[in-house]
């Protein structure tokens, strides 16, 4: 038994799956996480996940984006080769604008999907984090902490209570990593 | 089930048209008619008619854009909005009345020559004319005075019927209960779109882009739609907000006003988006006969407005309702959309001034009166057809969704 590290408790309806939060919220059971094939509106709220720093993300990548235009026009078209396009300012705002838009949005984007890959530990050539391989077919998942949480009957049977289908107690994190 | 609690709402509750609303929708109405008739003597028939013709349009703008909410969210099948349909739909049923306001202004402002006289005078079209004028004469092909009419009443009519039929097809599902009305709503909302989105442009290249009839761009029908889905939208929203302070549609939470203001904040920047197009082109090429439009409003008279404009239409709700919380906030919202309308009045006013009044411009009797007048009058339009259905179109197929929307 002192092996377990997670133990998982499989459910094959949603509405289960909230019962079976309630019922370990309620015996003060800490969940690890929740692993679904869809999403469940409402869960985040529901678990306490604090809200995504994603928008931060994106911020700073945009920003980044806005200043790389504007360095981009100043150098090529200001400093380093000045062109005379109709009698205009080499420095027009005007036409600044479009691309400094542009490549505010395309650093946005990019970063964005970097983050998203770096966050999830989606790597090229490596094996993802995959607590439970059915949470992405048909299973909707608790997943709790053995080491913290001790009293597994306790879990167990709340688990069960709730209607879970099975439970799992896994000795290794990820069984993604074979 | 157990998990998710059901909270019961009284679809049937009402709207009572009575009260402050009514009585401060009434005086708007009557201080607004005395002011627009001292405003004729006042200050000139001119100066009036551009004001009537700006609020006639704004008035009409903001019903067609509730028509065309509703018709997105039938195409669309989006189930978020119906607890709030009732709104666009009070909206949508007095675009028959704004149609004929603004056709009656047009029809006025023409035949008396106050407003469209850059393309609508005698002999403009005659080469052996003194007044002859070769620009005009080459659009008179469009740009006259049966096929200017025929366009107004052809396509504001189309509005309007589409607007009835689609706020009578939800008024009737609440009686019958069964999926006609949806499925014929469905329909002509895919209908009216097609119609609408191909005939606003030039329905506002006839109304408003004519009045400078030696310019043009085709950029703005599109700035024109732009200005008028964002001042729709901040009316849904301003009514929404004001109704659930009077404790009215308590099944419309943050999340509804959520969406509603990632709308309002989109199309700002969308608006933006086509107003600079419109602009850069016209600055980066400098040919003489586009640039006659920004020369105008780089006037002394015009150029602080031109610039407020931007301003308020687009740094402020960027900055503002960037914030996921801003959006969900009624008292934040509540100012943006104000502060949007009285934003899309001053557009309005800059694309219609510097053609029609030109450096004679101002700010007194005429404008206030006009917007109150207006306003009052759809207002009182607008909540009266309100109070008559439920608050709710309770047989909707999509009501339960809306119910539960969470973003």
């Amino acid at each position: 038994m002192s092996d377990t590290k997670y133990i998982l408790g499989h459910f094959d309806h949603p509405d289960d799956l909230m019962d079976g939060i309630d019922k370990l919220q309620k015996s003060n059971i800490s969940i690890y996480d929740v692993y679904t094939p869809m999403p469940i509106h409402g869960i985040e709220a529901k678990l306490g996940v604090p809200p995504s720093r994603l928008p931060i993300v994106a911020f700073i990548c945009g920003i980044t984006g806005t200043f790389a235009g504007i360095s981009l026009l100043y150098y090529t078209l200001h400093k380093d080769w000045p062109m005379n396009i109709g009698g205009k300012p080499t420095i027009p705002m005007p036409n600044y604008v479009p691309i400094t838009f542009e490549l505010t949005i395309l650093f946005c984007a990019l970063g964005m999907v970097a983050a998203f890959y770096f966050r999830s530990h989606l790597f090229p050539g490596r094996a993802p984090r995959v607590m439970d391989l059915r949470a992405t077919d048909d299973r909707f998942v608790i997943a709790i902490d053995a080491k913290n949480n001790t009293d597994h009957e306790k879990i167990d049977s709340l688990l069960k209570d709730a209607g879970a289908v099975e439970v799992l107690y896994n000795e290794r994190k990820y069984v993604s990593y074979e | 089930m157990g998990t998710h609690s059901h909270t019961t709402y009284n679809f049937d509750e009402r709207f009572e048209f009575a009260g402050k609303a009514r009585t401060l929708s009434l005086a708007a109405i009557v201080i607004g008619i005395i002011a627009i008739v001292a405003g004729f003597f006042v200050e000139g028939s001119h100066r009036m008619f551009a004001n009537l013709l700006l609020m006639g349009y704004y008035f009409t703008c903001v019903c067609a854009a509730a028509a065309c909410f509703l018709a997105l969210q039938y195409v669309s099948q989006a189930g978020w909005p119906t607890g709030l349909l009732r709104i666009p739909q009070a909206m949508a049923s007095a675009l028959p009345i704004a149609s004929i306001v603004l056709i009656i202004i047009t029809g006025l402002g023409l035949s008396s020559h106050n407003l469209y006289h850059h393309w609508h005078a005698e002999g403009i079209t005659d080469p052996n004319s003194p007044h002859y004028d070769a620009l005009v004469a080459g659009k008179s092909a469009f740009l006259n005075v049966p096929g200017f009419f025929a366009r107004q009443i052809i396509f504001l009519g189309a509005y309007s019927i589409f607007a009835m039929a689609l706020a009578k097809l939800s008024y009737k599902e609440d009686l019958e209960g069964s999926l006609n009305s949806y499925k014929k709503s469905f329909k002509y909302s895919a209908i009216f779109l097609v119609i609408f989105g191909f005939t606003t442009p030039i329905w506002s290249f006839d109304t408003v882009m004519s009045l400078e009839a030696h310019w043009f761009s085709t950029m703005f029908g599109w700035y024109n739609f732009a200005a008028m889905w964002v001042s729709g939208l901040c009316v849904i929203t301003v009514t929404i907000i004001l109704l659930k302070r009077a404790g009215h549609l308590s099944w419309v939470n943050e999340n509804h006003l959520h969406d509603l203001g990632k709308l309002i904040f989109g199309f700002s920047i969308f608006w933006t988006y086509v107003w600079f197009a419109q602009f850069m082109l016209i600055w980066y090429a400098n040919i003489p006969e586009e640039t006659v439009y920004f020369y105008k409003r780089w006037e002394p008279e015009y150029k602080p407005w031109f610039w407020l404009s931007i301003i308020i239409n687009f740094v402020a709700p960027v900055l503002i309702l960037m914030d996921r919380d801003a959006k969900r906030k009624e008292n934040i919202m509540l100012f943006v959309c104000i502060l949007l309308l009285l934003g899309h009045w001053l557009d309005y006013y800059i694309m219609i001034m510097p053609g029609t009044v030109e450096e004679h411009r101002g700010f007194g009797l005429s404008e206030i009166g006009a917007a109150l007048g207006f306003g009052g009058v759809f207002t009182f339009l607008m909540l009266n057809k309100l109070s008559k259905h439920s608050l709710a179109p309770k047989n909707h197929p999509f009501l339960e969704e809306s119910l539960h929307h969470q973003i």
